[in-house]
């Protein structure tokens, strides 16, 4: 299936120090008491938590569920209580601390009801579904959600399944014991990958440093019923990266800011495979990882170690550090972060700790002006200039570096390995692409408040119009109005005239046959109120007009 | 002499009608100066520029009506890229309008909160939710931080908490420390 091995550019060969932690088999380490379990151990959304402070939980359970599509859930690796979900410190280059969830173990190790999933059975959304309820990522090291790369995309197909066993970075060799051991396991994984894929090839890359874990696993390969090739590929540093091995394998480069699945390929660690054997064929979660342990301790090697365990503890089983070490590393010495002084837990990027002596990676010496030698651009995996991002982000000419397409960049430090004037120029990377990533982030938001203020401004202005065409409406009603007022007013006046009008025409109807004496009186009482009125008239017109009213 | 008279006036006759053709079919809907200066500024909708808003003092840049250094929020880098973008001399900013001020977002106690809507007619961005005699709450991730609603509090709950570093907004330091303690300057290493 593979013919031929290709190279890419670059890449440097530091010495290996792998031996160390190989002598011995993957050990098992002892529950401990009390596990710090993060809930961001993964790229994408944090986990939403899905547990109350002091409730007892069983093995495997979840403890907070994915949240959303690029997410991954967390399991409770022991049986125990929920002690606390605070804030405490996590193994990141930060050294800051982040929300974690914090469980008491009670010793039992009671499993939660678990069954092996006959995923041939379900639709691959399901299964996929299941995975990221699993809480399965990448375990090489970036952790991304794992299901997400499974899923089949119809208009990019997947034609060559490659299983990353390369492990190309010095001192790390927990997937090499992986490998070594558990190599049907992988192919039971790989099985699964390839079904769900419908990959046409699966390919295995292990460096040719590693001859136990390609015989493992080519024999493991062999009992498969899908083809799975073991290909030995050129140890060579970073020929473990996944772009970087499947260029080595194919031939064809990942173009620069899509994904592998562009060429048809998609790419997996050894050990996420296996994590997805250990959950589609038992049932069981990610709750404990191989990590390597190694560096200047009495008995350096790999432990299987539930997720959560302080590493001072975790380092205290490889034998303990020596008295001279100057920290621990997390990771390998080439891409690897110094941890914080105080205790952190494993997680699942936790491939490798190394108790580090300044014997062992002395402090660079000072850094000399960069002499324009390209030895980094020579030993850059991707092709990038790296002397002229330096200068780029050195200027924090931010632009520029973005242009000469600095978020290819692997971090791998080759070029800083070869750096004749010792600049940490992966330093200036990072610090140019957390930068540009703040300020995209920033020009995101700026946008969003943009958005957010016009529409308010175009409210008010909407709002303001519909108070004006109520106020108009209400006006043009009133006016409507005061005409039937004046309607209404003339219709009154002229009642009231015609009522006058009645009045004066009225005359009495009881005065024709009247007796003389009547008449008389009548006519005194006439004269008297002629008399009265004509008094009155003269001082007090208003109360003449209201005797003519009455 | 006729001849080049008449040349002359069909000429302009001529590049008159293109001239006005070209006005119409070509004509720019707005203002892209205004659009680009708006591009710069950081919609913080603070008002410390004197103007009611970004667009407002993005429109008075363009106009030539207000100098570039007034937008605290928007900080040094600013006032440069405002400088860049418009061919003129970096000014520092003017502290008439304020000083920059780490990036915050306001916090409502909500135990005092009266439910009086003031605060939520001030947001500019619409960032405050709730409802007349309702507790009130800010939408953290909308808030722009422009303490516009801090005055109009008659019970002055609100305060502005700045954005803490957290592992993901936490940023790679400039890597000078490593260069600048060992290194000479450039000056002795040229003698």
């Amino acid at each position: 299936m593979i013919s031929r091995l290709f190279k890419f550019n670059g890449g440097v060969h530091p010495p290996q120090h792998k031996l160390e932690s190989t002598k011995a088999p993957i050990t098992t380490v002892a529950m401990p008491q009390r596990l710090v379990l993060p809930l961001r151990q993964h790229v994408g959304n944090m986990a939403k938590l899905q547990v109350e402070v002091g409730e007892r939980v069983l093995k495997g359970q979840l403890l907070a569920m994915a949240d959303g599509q690029i997410s991954a859930a967390v399991h409770a690796p022991t049986s125990g209580t929920i002690v606390s979900v605070q804030d405490q410190m996590i193994p990141h280059p930060s050294g800051l601390p982040d929300i974690c969830i914090t469980l008491d173990a009670d010793g039992q190790d009671r499993w939660i009801e678990h069954q092996a999933l006959d995923y041939r059975s379900l639709a691959k959304s399901e299964v996929i579904q299941c995975l990221a309820d699993a809480g399965v990522v990448g375990l090489g090291g970036a952790t991304f959600p794992t299901h997400v790369k499974l899923r089949e995309d119809a208009h990019r197909p997947v034609k060559t399944l490659i299983l990353n066993g390369a492990e190309c970075e010095p001192y790390i060799s927990c997937d090499d014991m992986l490998m070594r051991e558990r190599g049907e396991e992988i192919v039971r994984g790989i099985e699964i990958m390839q079904y769900l894929l419908a990959a046409e090839t699966c390919v295995i890359g292990i460096e040719d440093n590693k001859p136990e874990a390609v015989a493992a696993m080519r024999a493991a390969a062999a009992n498969s019923s899908v083809p799975i090739s073991v290909v030995i590929v050129p140890t060579i540093y970073p020929g473990g990266g996944a772009k970087q091995l499947i260029e080595v394998l194919t031939g064809k480069e990942v173009p620069s800011g899509k994904l592998p699945t562009e060429i048809g390929v998609q790419c997996f660690n050894v050990a996420t495979a296996y994590s997805v054997h250990r959950f589609i064929n038992h049932g069981e979660p990610v709750i404990s990882r191989i990590v390597t342990v190694t560096g200047e301790v009495s008995r350096p090697g790999n432990f299987e170690v539930p997720l959560g365990m302080a590493i001072d503890q975790l380092v205290e089983v490889a034998g303990g550090a020596t008295s001279d070490i100057n920290g621990l590393i997390m990771g390998g010495p080439m891409m690897g972060f110094n941890l914080p002084p105080a205790p952190v837990p494993v997680v699942k990027a936790t491939n490798c700790i190394i108790a580090s002596t300044p014997g062992m990676f002395p402090k660079q010496p000072q850094a000399l002006p960069c002499i324009r030698c390209t030895r980094c651009a020579d030993a850059c995996p991707v092709n990038l200039q790296p002397q002229e991002l330096y200068w780029f982000s050195r200027a924090q000419n931010l632009e520029k570096a973005r242009d000469y397409q600095l978020f290819d960049c692997i971090e791998c430090g080759c070029c800083s390995y070869v750096c004749p004037s010792n600049i940490p120029l992966v330093q200036y990377y990072r610090f140019a692409k957390s930068e540009i990533i703040a300020q995209d982030k920033a020009r995101q938001a700026a946008t969003i408040a943009r958005e957010r203020n016009d529409f308010r401004l175009m409210r008010i202005e909407r709002e303001k119009q519909e108070r004006a065409q109520r106020h108009a409406q209400k006006t043009a009603g009133k006016t409507e109005v005061t005409a039937d007022d004046e309607v209404k007013k003339a219709a009154i006046a002229a009642a009231m005239e015609r009522a006058r009008a009645q009045k004066t025409e009225v005359t009495p109807q009881n005065t024709d046959s009247l007796t003389p004496a009547v008449q008389t009186e009548i006519a005194e009482i006439d004269a008297r109120r002629t008399a009265v009125e004509s008094t009155r008239s003269g001082d007090n017109p208003s109360d003449q007009e209201q005797q003519q009213k009455v | 002499m006729l001849t080049a008279l008449l040349v002359m006036i069909g000429l302009a006759l001529l590049l008159g009608i293109v001239l006005g053709y070209s006005a119409l079919k070509f004509k720019v809907e707005g203002d892209p100066l205004v659009e680009k200066i708006d591009a710069i500024l950081p919609q913080t909708q603070c008002g410390q520029c004197g103007y009611p808003g970004c667009k407002p003092y993005a429109t008075a840049i363009a106009k030539g009506e207000a100098d570039i250094n007034q937008c605290p929020p928007g900080g040094e880098a600013g006032v440069h890229a405002l400088a860049d973008l418009l061919g003129v001399e970096f000014k520092p900013l003017n502290a008439e309008h304020g000083t920059p001020k780490p990036k915050s977002v306001a916090v409502i106690e909500e135990s005092l909160c009266i439910g009086c809507t003031l605060c939520i007619q001030a947001c500019p961005v619409d960032a405050i939710l709730g409802a007349a005699k309702q507790m009130h709450t800010v939408i953290a991730a909308e808030c722009t931080g422009c303490e516009l609603c801090l005055a109009p509090c008659p019970v002055d709950c609100i305060t502005m908490v700045p954005i803490a570093e957290s592992p993901t907004n936490w940023k790679w330091r400039y890597p000078v420390y490593e260069i600048k303690s060992q290194i000479n300057p450039p000056t002795k290493q040229v003698a």
